[in-house]
């Protein structure tokens, strides 16, 4: 058996209606597993960014790319796994907080450099942007305190430094 | 100039070339059924939807034309699906146009709704909905483009009625180019001068023929490297005729029921060169254990194919035509004669055979028929097939003389493909016989469009192999389900029967008696239950004017003989049961 990874792909594809299916339809397809997808706008309003995180090895990582490449809107793909780049997350989880542990959970918000964005009598909602590892440890450290709700945007990626993912480039 | 949706889908067609469509008229297509009505495109009308997306690939397959089929929206698109799923698993080029409801009724489950690019979107190469007329000239001449450029495929486009008759300055896009598809065309150098060294170097190796020679057009090329390099040539099912049957080079089909020379020289070759297949599992059986001694070079338009399911030495992604091309030009004459004997000893060994138990009450043998029509037409016919036992009798005894001779749903196994196929064949090649080897249970399927050859006149000939079951599933029943035949014979009560209390075929009455439904067309009917009566009623076949159908009664115990069974290592082929 080949190594498992966990790849982030960032995939440019033409802004049309249906895109999102087509892809979405592939990876069911063909039995790929998704961890997440996040779709967006870009720079170039012709031309929307997939963020796509999948496991798999080396042959499965291959179909994957030659099979999104087949895809008339797709026009080209990524793979981060060994390119220095930048992963973020953004979650937002509804935390029971009363009076007494209140503080205790600021503190923990404050070192993981979240942001408190609404507050009720028992309960406040935390904001934290990050990569996986950050906002898988805020979980874990909220989690005591009982989490409500969370809603997670998934991750999207960027290459560090000049190198550039556009259409042209 | 002003046009109208529908005049604009027209003109299009007509500039793309299209002489002939095939489809059925509905609410949402109106309006461009009224423009075809005034066009030079003949109208084939089909009696299903399913008949026309087959006509449309029977056309296609035979010219290497893009072949056009057209449907209502809501139940016309879905009834396309089963012939645009059979067409891109062959990668044949089709463009489907659908009618669609109001583009302000779409999603509001009206009358005659349904979702037709979803529907199509797992089964094409591409598939539009166009909302605004004024895209629906590029998205034409776009489809077109993609449906026959790279590896060839359906393309469907979805034409809500309203944009049908919604008018728009019309202005025809000479130049397309899409940015996000630029298909592969030239192998690349280093990778071809690569395989060139393998080949040189090889002592016994093998040209592993797939249908992508057919669809790119390679048939001189691969002839001219096979003869330059003396390599023997074993196809696909797809790729029947790619060498002409009676060529010295050529071995024979190879795979789940391909012979047991080519199967053993692909299992004993040192270099396996791969041309435009793409290692069907009916063709490689178990993976662990095909053609383990070879070094493998792969030509193919597709990246996603290359490395799929086989480890290949040497990938080269382009244009077969292309590539073999300029491998002709990196060879130099080479001769192979110990290891073409060493096939054709293998092929003596055991030779295609069947065995013609003689006798008063012998039932006729179907390997027999096709022989028979393969000596009276020189193997020159244009032949179609269903799927099952009869497709791989056919793929057996009907080595073809030419490319684009040989019809058949090989990645989907799409029963009822064969009729409706051999109809677009006949339409495209008006002087060509064109014959479909049929099964029983798959002409039920789509024999509907017996009517259409008679309203278009297109003269086309149904042999029936009619052993009274779904014989394939009969064969595996029978093989690995300890001859429980559940559910597969086709006049019994469910299906259900036992060995024991099967009927002799050729007292039992068929249901349909198909020389009475010939009858009821118009058409020729006869029904053969005798060895002697076949060849003459061959030729009468071959004489009549209108189509026909010829339902020849074969013994349902009769199998499809050599079989790798699923699953299996090529070097398990069982050659015979006996
Ligand atoms: C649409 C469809 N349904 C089911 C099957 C499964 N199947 C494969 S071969 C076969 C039997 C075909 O029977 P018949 O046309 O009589 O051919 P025979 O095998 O008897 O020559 C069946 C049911 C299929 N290939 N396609
Ligand atoms: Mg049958």
């Amino acid at each position: 058996m080949k190594k498992e990874q966990t790849h982030t792909l960032s995939v440019l594809v033409e802004n049309k209606s249906g895109v999102l299916a087509r892809v979405a339809g592939l990876f069911s397809a063909r039995g790929f597993n998704i961890d997440s997808l996040a779709v967006g706008k870009t720079e170039d309003p012709s031309v929307s960014r997939m963020t796509i995180v999948v496991k798999g090895d080396e042959s499965v990582l291959e179909q994957i790319e030659k099979q999104l490449n087949k895809l008339i809107d797709v026009i080209k793909i990524c793979d981060y796994i060994a390119t220095p780049h930048l992963e973020r997350d953004l979650a937002l989880i509804k935390v029971k907080a009363n009076k007494n542990n209140r503080s205790e959970l600021l503190q923990i918000i404050d070192i993981f450099r979240a942001k408190i964005v609404d507050v009720a009598d028992d309960s406040l909602i935390v904001e934290v942007t990050g990569d996986e590892e950050k906002i898988a440890a805020l979980i874990s450290m909220v989690s005591s305190f009982g989490i409500l709700e969370m809603s997670r945007t998934g991750i999207v990626a960027m290459a560090r430094g000049c190198s550039i993912l556009t259409v042209h480039s | 100039m002003e046009k109208t949706g529908a005049e604009i889908i027209v003109e299009c067609l007509e500039r793309e070339g299209v002489s002939i469509v095939f489809g059925i008229p509905g609410g949402c297509n109106l309006p461009f059924f009224d423009k075809l009505y005034d066009s030079k495109i003949r109208v084939i009308l089909t009696r299903h939807e399913q008949g026309a997306s087959h006509m449309a690939d029977g056309y296609a397959r035979s010219t290497g034309k893009v072949g056009v089929c057209i449907a209502t929206s809501g139940p016309g698109a879905t009834n396309l699906v089963t012939g645009l799923a059979t067409a891109h698993m062959d990668s044949i080029p089709m463009v489907a146009i659908t009618g669609q409801v109001r583009t302000d009724a779409i999603g509001s489950d009206a009358f005659q709704e349904a979702d037709a690019t979803g529907c199509t979107r797992p089964v094409t190469k591409h598939n539009y909905l166009v909302k605004d007329v004024k895209d629906l000239a590029a998205v034409i001449r776009e489809a077109f483009y993609i449906a026959k450029s790279g590896r060839p495929g359906p393309v469907h486009i979805d034409v809500p009625v309203d944009v049908q008759r919604a008018v728009t300055e019309f202005v025809y896009p000479e130049k397309i180019s899409v940015r996000s598809y630029s298909p592969t065309i030239k192998g690349h150098a280093m990778q071809i001068k690569k395989a060139a060294e393998y080949i040189k170097n090889s002592e016994r190796p093998l040209l592993y023929v797939g249908g992508g020679t057919i669809l790119s057009g390679a048939c001189e090329e691969l002839r001219a490297f096979a003869e330059k390099m003396n390599i023997p040539v074993v196809t696909t099912l797809m790729a029947n005729g790619a060498l002409p049957y009676d060529h010295p080079l050529y071995m024979g089909p190879l795979g789940m029921h391909g012979k047991y020379s080519t199967n053993t020289a692909m299992q004993k070759c040192d270099l396996m060169i791969s041309c435009g297949a793409r290692f069907d599992d009916r063709v490689t059986g178990k993976l662990s254990s095909f053609s383990p001694h070879s070094k493998k070079i792969h030509f193919d338009i597709d990246p996603a194919n290359i490395g799929k399911s086989v480890k290949v030495d040497v990938p080269v992604v382009g244009d077969l035509r292309s590539i073999l091309k300029e491998l002709i030009a990196e060879t130099p004459k080479k001769e192979h004669k110990d290891w073409i004997h060493q096939i054709q000893a293998w092929d003596k060994e055991h030779p295609l055979s069947y065995k013609n138990n003689g006798g008063k009450d012998a039932t006729i043998k179907p390997q027999y028929v096709i022989q028979e029509l393969h000596r009276l037409t020189k193997g020159e016919a244009i032949v179609s097939t269903g799927v099952g036992q009869h497709q791989m009798w056919a793929m057996q005894w009907y080595p073809c003389k030419e490319p684009r001779h040989f019809l058949t749903s090989g990645g989907l196994g799409t029963m009822g493909y064969g009729f409706p196929a051999a109809i677009g064949a006949k339409l495209a090649h008006p002087k060509k016989d064109v014959i479909c080897i049929d099964g029983d249970g798959c002409f039920q399927m789509t024999m509907t469009e017996l009517a259409t050859t008679v309203t278009e006149d297109v003269k086309v000939i149904v042999i029936i192999l009619n052993n009274y079951y779904l014989g394939m599933v009969r064969q595996w029943q029978e093989l690995f389900y300890k001859e429980r035949f559940s559910a597969s014979c086709l006049v019994a009560e469910g299906g259900k029967r036992t060995k024991e209390n099967e009927p002799d075929p050729k007292l039992i009455p068929y249901i349909p008696d198909f020389k009475k439904l010939a009858d009821a067309y118009g058409i020729l009917g006869m029904r053969i239950t005798k060895t002697e009566e076949v060849t003459p009623a061959l030729e009468k076949a071959l004489q009549s004017k209108t189509s026909v159908i010829l339902d020849i009664v074969i013994h349902p115990g009769d199998k499809v003989f050599p079989m790798v069974p699923a699953g299996a290592g090529l070097d398990e082929i069982i050659v015979d049961m006996a």
